[in-house]
């Protein structure tokens, strides 16, 4: 034993630095090759960012709080703030929509998962759903003109139904991912107390899929704050304030920067700037905000 | 220690288990004892998942205020038996339930007979410690809340009263407002147990209540069930031949059948008897083979 451990300390030390070999390179070359794809991902995303800060900061936060105040200049080319009309005319048209997709959508996917597995009717609603998810937003925006707006003239409204119809595919697929995901054995506990169905959906699946389900109609919701299209059709692109839902053009951000930026005039276009700016500002604090609420919730088990 | 002396114990099937002292006082015949109340009455009990039968032909009655242990291995259907019990194979699409079950004279799965009704008068425990992710308070209360008690005070009686049955009171009443799932799983079971209590069942249902914790977690909910027993009937099933011999006062054996034709596997009942007997003069061949350790 003794012989053999003086061998071990005694033998010249072990070579134990790395060899190039054709492995290594392999290696590297994948990482290198890896890593120039994030940077071709993120190039674009970061150049958004850049551009609608770089262009909008100065224009949004030019005498502050005035942009998000004042009301929409009536001439294009005179130059100057605001975007106010814009912001709640886009929290007017996203609200409604948001309170129109949700619960119906919710619902919606309770159905399809909870009650209807398997049967004809609910088949055909995925169906439908996953083909809505297809419409391209114009089109439904031509849709909502002709069934809304021919009738019943601009409004806010007409605006929220055609984001509504946008939303509802997404909230649905969404939530029935989440309720997929919440445990069976919560479901069994839950019924080997007696609980009836109802209950047990009410009390325990619907509460355990929650913060998914905040979260899957956040992104209905951001995504939905900026879309043109339907809204080009059905609110119109007042430059005043509307605070009524149902009467008369409103207006939105997403309208503002489409109709600026195709302007020819340097301060209309100044506007759109600072209109997308704040577009991306409301998108993020709704996403914020969400993401705080559900943690609370997530928290508080 | 105590624990570990009960288990050293009763290691070799062949001994007494616990319950015999007691079997031996109110009950002069050798393997006999009393038959008190019938609580569930089995003829013939099949159960199906689809086209394949998973049960054949279970006959059996369960008294009340007793321990019945279900033993076999895997797959030979004694957790399906179970489920029958309180109508849990309703939530699984394609099972189905056939042969005569009654309980306390009524058909189980006769018309008119409410899935929700029943589970309210019998009880489920699980494997795994399944807490709703609630606070303790909460976990307890749901059942309750769920049949109609609404009041706060009732609310509170209720917790503390299943919170101290399921001994689990003095380790969790500073905190009912802290989350379930922070328990060590052997709280979280007996806050299972304590939230079944809390319904206040006739019938509580084990399916492997300690196979997912330790022998010192076991041993306590081992005292539990024979504490419980006097105001419930309690049907567990469990893999531990140790724990069957210990807690239970009946034993059922069941095996799985192997079609020689179609090599489909049938769980079957092979024998049902006074736990003493079963452990130490079993009827059939099978069952000594199992509880000796030859197969299984």
């Amino acid at each position: 034993m003794i012989e053999l451990a003086e061998t071990v300390t005694s033998g010249a030390p072990p070579d134990l630095t790395a060899k190039r070999s054709w492995r290594s390179v392999k290696s590297a070359t994948m990482t290198g090759l890896m890593v120039a794809a994030v940077f071709v991902v993120a190039l674009p995303l970061v150049a958004v960012v850049w551009s609608v800060l770089g262009r909008g900061l100065a224009v949004a936060f030019r005498g502050f709080p005035d942009f998000f105040i004042q009301e929409i200049p009536s001439v294009a080319r005179r130059a100057g703030p605001g975007m106010g009309p814009a912001i709640l005319g886009t929290l007017l048209v996203t609200g409604a929509a948001t309170l129109i997709a949700v619960p119906l959508g919710v619902l919606g996917a309770v159905y399809l998962h909870e009650y209807g597995v398997g049967n004809r009717f609910s088949r055909l609603v995925r169906f439908m759903a996953t083909v809505m998810t297809g419409v391209p937003s114009i089109v439904m925006g031509l849709f909502i003109y002709v069934v809304w707006t021919l009738r019943f003239g601009y409004s806010a409204f007409g605006g929220s139904l055609a984001l509504a119809c946008l939303m509802l595919p997404v909230v649905i697929g969404a939530t029935e991912q989440m309720l997929k995901l919440v445990p069976h054995h919560l479901r069994e506990a839950s019924y080997a107390l007696g609980t009836s169905k109802s209950r047990t959906i009410l009390t325990v699946v619907l509460p355990a899929a929650l913060p998914g389900i905040v979260s899957g109609s956040l992104l209905a919701v951001a995504r939905a704050a900026g879309e043109t299209a339907p809204l080009l059709f059905a609110v119109g692109a007042a430059t005043e304030y509307n605070p009524h839902l149902f009467e008369e053009a409103n207006t939105a951000l997403s309208i503002q920067i489409f109709g600026n930026a195709t302007s020819s005039f340097v301060a209309a276009q100044d506007r759109a700037w600072g209109a997308a700016l704040t577009l991306v500002l409301l998108t993020f604090l709704i996403t914020l905000v969400a993401r705080v609420f559900t943690a609370r919730i997530a928290s508080r088990r | 220690m105590h624990t570990e002396d009960r288990i050293e114990r009763h290691g070799r099937p062949q001994r007494a288990p616990a319950g015999a002292k007691s079997i031996e006082v109110t009950a002069p015949l050798a393997s006999g004892r009393p038959e008190g109340a019938v609580v569930f009455e089995l003829t013939d009990l099949e159960v199906y998942y689809g086209a394949f039968r998973a049960v054949s032909r279970v006959t059996m009655k369960i008294f009340k205020n007793e321990i019945t242990a279900f033993i076999g291995p895997s797959g030979c259907g004694k957790t399906t038996v179970l489920r029958s019990f309180n109508r849990m194979h309703d939530v699984t699409p394609g099972a189905r339930v056939a042969g005569g079950l009654r309980y306390r004279g009524t058909e189980l799965y006769g018309p008119n007979v409410s899935a929700t009704e029943v589970r309210r008068r019998i009880g489920m425990v699980f494997q795994k410690p399944n807490p709703f992710p609630k606070s303790i308070y909460d976990n307890v209360a749901f059942g309750p809340r769920s049949n109609g008690v609404q009041s706060r005070e009732d609310l509170d009686v209720i917790v503390e009263k299943s919170l101290r049955s399921a001994a689990l009171w003095e380790e969790v009443k500073d905190r009912l407002k802290a989350s379930a799932l922070g328990l060590s799983g052997g709280q979280q079971q007996r806050l299972c147990i304590a939230r079944t209590i809390a319904v206040g069942p006739e019938v509580v249902l084990m399916d492997e209540p300690c196979s997912a914790l330790d022998p010192i977690a076991t041993a306590r909910i081992e005292d539990l069930m024979r504490e419980l027993k006097s105001t419930f009937t309690i049907v567990i099933v469990t893999h531990n031949m140790q724990q069957a011999a210990r807690v239970s006062d009946r034993t059922a054996f069941f095996t799985t059948d192997v079609d020689a034709k179609s090599e489909r596997r049938t769980g079957t009942l092979v024998e049902y008897d006074v736990t003493t007997k079963i452990f130490s003069n079993p009827g059939d061949e099978r069952t000594e083979n199992y509880i000796t350790g030859r197969f299984g």
